[in-house]
């Protein structure tokens, strides 16, 4: 028997009917406007496809409205692994993920901030998909659409599609999000099912594929280092890649330094690499994030301005896979290191590395705020 | 007696013939056999033992594993096979874009199967094929006239191997200058065909891509920062796959020029362009044509092909050789080029696939300049209508240079399409086979999603491709009122659903029987 556990964020999507961008700390003015709750509706459009193995399948859960109320309606064999009060919040999230650690799939509905307290609970270890039911949906952990989480699903607990992919959890700042500004900062990765036909392109690469460009792109890299030069390899998963392909240690989400292909130093902080760059030459390794493609001041702060002011735009080198660039649709590359001049200095175009001998021309640009 | 009702545009009754005919492997008998070779007479062997057998090392030991099986069951298998296809002489070729499938006379093919061609062989001595070789002769002095070139190579079967010639080319060139190191890259746009990138990728260049601007055209200013003392070469398609054509690529050629470069031009697709736009003029110092799309040869996806590959004089001493020549009575193979160490050598034997240069020379003879430039026209019409009429179409939009015209053919997107109702362009592919029609979707990657990318040439009548615009709203509508229909597509055709998910991975498929066996037995 195949064990799923459910997780639903009940109050998931109600700021987006009533105009407000997210619910995150605007529940109560959301239910004010009249919103009501949808997640549940979109979660059921998801069970829906796995109906057909109902009694091959047992659904962990969190009590209520987070799961236990719609995973019996639809005739699901339930096990309550943790019991919330009627006003849920994130810590719920939290704590109901960490109980259902022994799923075969964690299925959760919400928006990006769900994800992200999906994260904290389970990090990268344990194969999670979202359902979209939120406001903001800019984590590619969510499926496309709520029949297209459920459809892949089953082809998961069913063993039809075996693989997996490293999914990006990112989100903005709603109350900045509000005013007009877009803040998006990553913040780690999920594991999620991985099927072609249930991406937005049916052509998109695959995680093999994917991570073929990546190693081409990491051979490419390493044939244009130099000796004896500092490389900071910053944050993501083509710079990870890179460390792969070298085997050396890697901090996802921070900053490595390397010399003569050997790890100097792990996860710097803004001083470390201060300090370090009194020491020798030192260049720049980074891969923009996906969705908005910030190179700097998302998720990267340890690259300061006062880092990159000593850098420049000679020793910046920049990676991504061809496909992260065109979700760009030809948009610039930002960088936002907090103080204008640097951002300056930094416009212009690169030459970004996206595959063996390949290179595509960006424009970088000022995130203005 | 009631009369036949043909009102329908869409034509609902197409029904293909589909069988689940075997891998010929399986079909095998052991002891079966197509022909049973009579053994020689005892004198013959006698006379001939010792000279006709191969050396012993170079027997096999054990006889090769070929499917063992009579005539008439070899006949059905390839007949059903046949009949299992969507050709160009079936469907409304519209599907196809950056192809340019168009009728192909028959009477040339009939030319070409003519004995005193069929028969012949490229080792003839000279004087026995003196007709073939004028029909090389002229047939390359109309690409010049085309094109602006000094001088074409027949000798690349396809157009991915005129770009490899032109790279070579570009390679040859630079070593002769003893430049052939700092000369390494080679810039190309997004929306080039990917073989723009992939044949000088071969040749170890180092490709720099460029993308759009916001206007829709490749950006110059990228452009101006990718052009540098490395610089070998552009390679470009010019209108790209889109459609889009770049009216500033003068701008581009000269900027490659005063930098010490070289630009290549990929005509492949020039059916919009044919007695309008010349590469010469643009600036290119070489480019092809693909004489089985632009020239009718046919696009046989696969079939028979020519990439025939022109340069001017500067270039022309690198050509793979021989070239055929002209003395004032009779023509000749030219041998000089392969005597310049710097030329790129042979880049397949002989001088290309004569049929299909046969078959180019008659479609141009047939139309003269005036006919080549009414096809142009022609083609670009049917272009304009088809766009027009699939744009007032709510789920139909074309990204890049909105409300512009495009050239010959056309990329659109069936995003909204997507959005709103989860039906891919994949699934629309395969609906459309059920009317028997052809439809293509876009080269890998997909740049722009859901991709959809036609070209109607200067075949098909009006009424042809309002039946075309017609099978596609059908299509579309069912979309809209039952997806579950399309998505489950195709009914009546012979193509199958397939799981794309896993299709890069080794694991998954097997290119041969023998690999097939050892994976799945
Ligand atoms: C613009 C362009 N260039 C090159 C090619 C490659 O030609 P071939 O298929 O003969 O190798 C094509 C064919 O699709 C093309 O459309």
């Amino acid at each position: 028997m195949k064990t799923l556990g459910l997780l639903i964020n009940p109050i998931a999507g109600m700021g987006g009917s009533v105009g407000l961008k997210g619910t995150d700390g605007m529940y109560q003015e959301a239910v004010r406007r009249g919103a009501v709750r949808k997640a549940n509706a979109r979660t059921a459009l998801a069970l829906k496809a796995l109906l057909p193995i109902r009694d091959d399948l047992l659904v962990l859960c969190p009590s209520g409205e987070m799961g236990e109320d719609l995973a019996r309606e639809m005739g699901f064999q339930v096990k309550v692994v943790y019991s919330c009060g009627p006003d849920t919040t994130a810590e719920d999230t939290i704590a109901a993920a960490r109980a259902m650690a022994d799923a075969d799939l964690l299925l959760f509905a919400g928006g990006d901030g769900t994800a992200r307290d999906v994260f904290t609970a389970v990090g990268d270890q344990k194969v999670a998909l979202g359902v979209p039911a939120g406001v903001k949906i800019h984590s590619p952990v969510y499926a496309i659409r709520p029949e297209a989480a459920g459809e892949l699903a089953l082809s998961y607990l069913k063993g039809a599609c075996g693989q997996t992919r490293e999914a990006e959890v990112v989100d903005i700042d709603e109350a900045a999000y509000r005013e007009g500004r877009v803040n998006t900062s990553l913040y780690g990765y999920l594991q999620v099912p991985y099927e072609r036909r249930f991406l937005q392109s049916s052509k998109a690469p695959s995680p093999l594929s994917e991570r073929s460009q990546q190693v081409n792109i990491a051979w490419e890299m390493i044939d244009q280092m130099k000796p004896d030069l500092y490389y900071l390899v910053g944050p993501g998963s083509t710079t990870k890649t890179l460390m792969d392909v070298l085997e050396l240690p890697d901090t996802l989400i921070g900053v490595d330094l390397i010399c003569n292909k050997k790890l100097v130093q792990s996860d710097l902080c803004e001083q470390d690499i201060l300090k370090r760059m009194d020491e020798r030459e030192t260049h720049l390794i980074i891969t923009p994030t996906g969705g908005q493609g910030f190179l700097l001041g998302r998720g990267n702060q340890q690259l300061s301005a006062a880092v990159m002011r000593r850098i420049g735009r000679e020793r910046l080198h920049v990676l991504a896979t061809q496909e992260k660039l065109f979700h760009l649709h030809g948009a610039p590359l930002l960088v936002d290191t907090g103080d204008p001049e640097v951002d300056r200095m930094l416009t212009g175009y690169v030459r970004v590395i996206i595959g063996y001998m390949e290179e595509q021309i960006c424009p970088i640009g000022a995130e203005r705020q | 007696m009631k009369k036949i009702d043909r009102s329908s545009k869409v034509r609902t009754g197409f029904h293909q013939a589909k069988w689940d005919e075997p891998v010929i492997f399986e079909l095998t008998k052991p002891g079966e056999r197509g022909i049973l070779v009579t053994k020689a007479n005892p004198e013959v062997q006698k006379a001939v033992e010792g000279t006709s057998v191969l050396p012993s090392f170079l027997q096999r030991e054990t006889a090769p594993a070929l499917p063992e099986i009579s005539q008439p069951r070899v006949l059905r298998h390839y007949a059903r096979l046949a009949q299992e296809t969507l050709g160009a002489d079936v469907n409304i070729e519209i599907g196809q874009g950056t192809c340019t499938v168009k009728y192909s006379p028959k009477v040339n093919d009939q030319l070409a199967s003519l004995p005193q061609m069929r028969e012949m062989h490229p080792l003839q001595d000279e004087s026995t094929c003196q007709g073939i070789m004028q029909i090389m002769y002229d047939t390359n002095r109309y690409m010049c006239e085309i094109s602006g070139m000094d001088r074409f190579s027949f000798q690349p079967s396809g157009g991915s191997q005129g770009i490899l010639t032109m790279a070579s080319l570009v390679y040859s060139y630079f070593k002769s200058k003893g430049q052939e190191k700092e000369r390494n890259e080679i810039i190309t746009t997004i929306y080039s065909h990917p073989s723009d990138a992939a044949a000088p990728h071969v040749k170890g260049f180092k490709i720099i891509y460029i993308h759009p601007d916001e206007n829709g055209y490749p950006d110059y200013e990228a452009f101006k920062a990718a052009v540098n003392e490395h610089t070998a070469a552009f390679i470009v398609a010019n209108p790209e796959d889109t459609g889009v054509y770049n009216k500033n690529v003068l701008k581009f050629t000269k900027l490659v020029h005063e930098n010490g470069g070289l630009c290549g031009y990929d005509q492949a697709n020039a059916n919009g362009l044919l007695g309008v736009t010349r590469a010469r003029e643009a600036g290119f110092d070489m480019c092809f044509f693909n004489l089985h799309k632009t020239f009718s040869t046919p696009h046989g996806c696969g079939g028979p092909a020519c990439g025939a590959t022109g340069c001017t004089k500067e270039l022309e001493k690198f050509l793979p050789g021989p070239l055929v020549d002209f003395d004032g009575e009779k023509y000749f193979y030219n041998y000089e080029i392969t005597n310049n160490p710097s030329a790129i050598g042979k880049v397949r034997e002989f001088n290309g696939v004569a049929p299909v240069i046969l078959k180019a020379y008659a479609w141009i003879r047939s139309l003269g300049p005036d006919g080549l430039y009414q096809v142009a026209k022609t083609a670009v019409l049917n272009n304009n209508y088809l766009f027009k009429k699939l744009m007032e179409l709510h789920c139909v939009d074309a990204p890049y240079i909105p409300g512009k015209q495009r050239i010959e053919q056309c990329r659109y997107t069936l995003e909204t399409l997507f959005k709103e109702t989860g039906v891919s362009t994949a699934d629309v592919q395969r609906r459309m086979m059920d009317f028997g029609m052809h439809y293509w979707q876009s080269h890998h990657p997909y740049y722009v999603p859901e991709p959809m990318t036609l070209e109607p040439t200067e075949t098909p009548s009006k009424e042809d491709i309002d039946e075309y615009i017609e099978t596609l709203k059908y299509v579309f509508d069912e979309a809209y009122n039952n997806p579950e229909k399309v998505k489950g597509a195709p009914y009546q055709s012979v193509c199958h659903q397939l799981d794309e998910s896993n299709m890069d991975d080794p694991k998954q498929w097997a290119v041969t029987w023998r690999s097939y066996l050892k994976k799945f037995n």
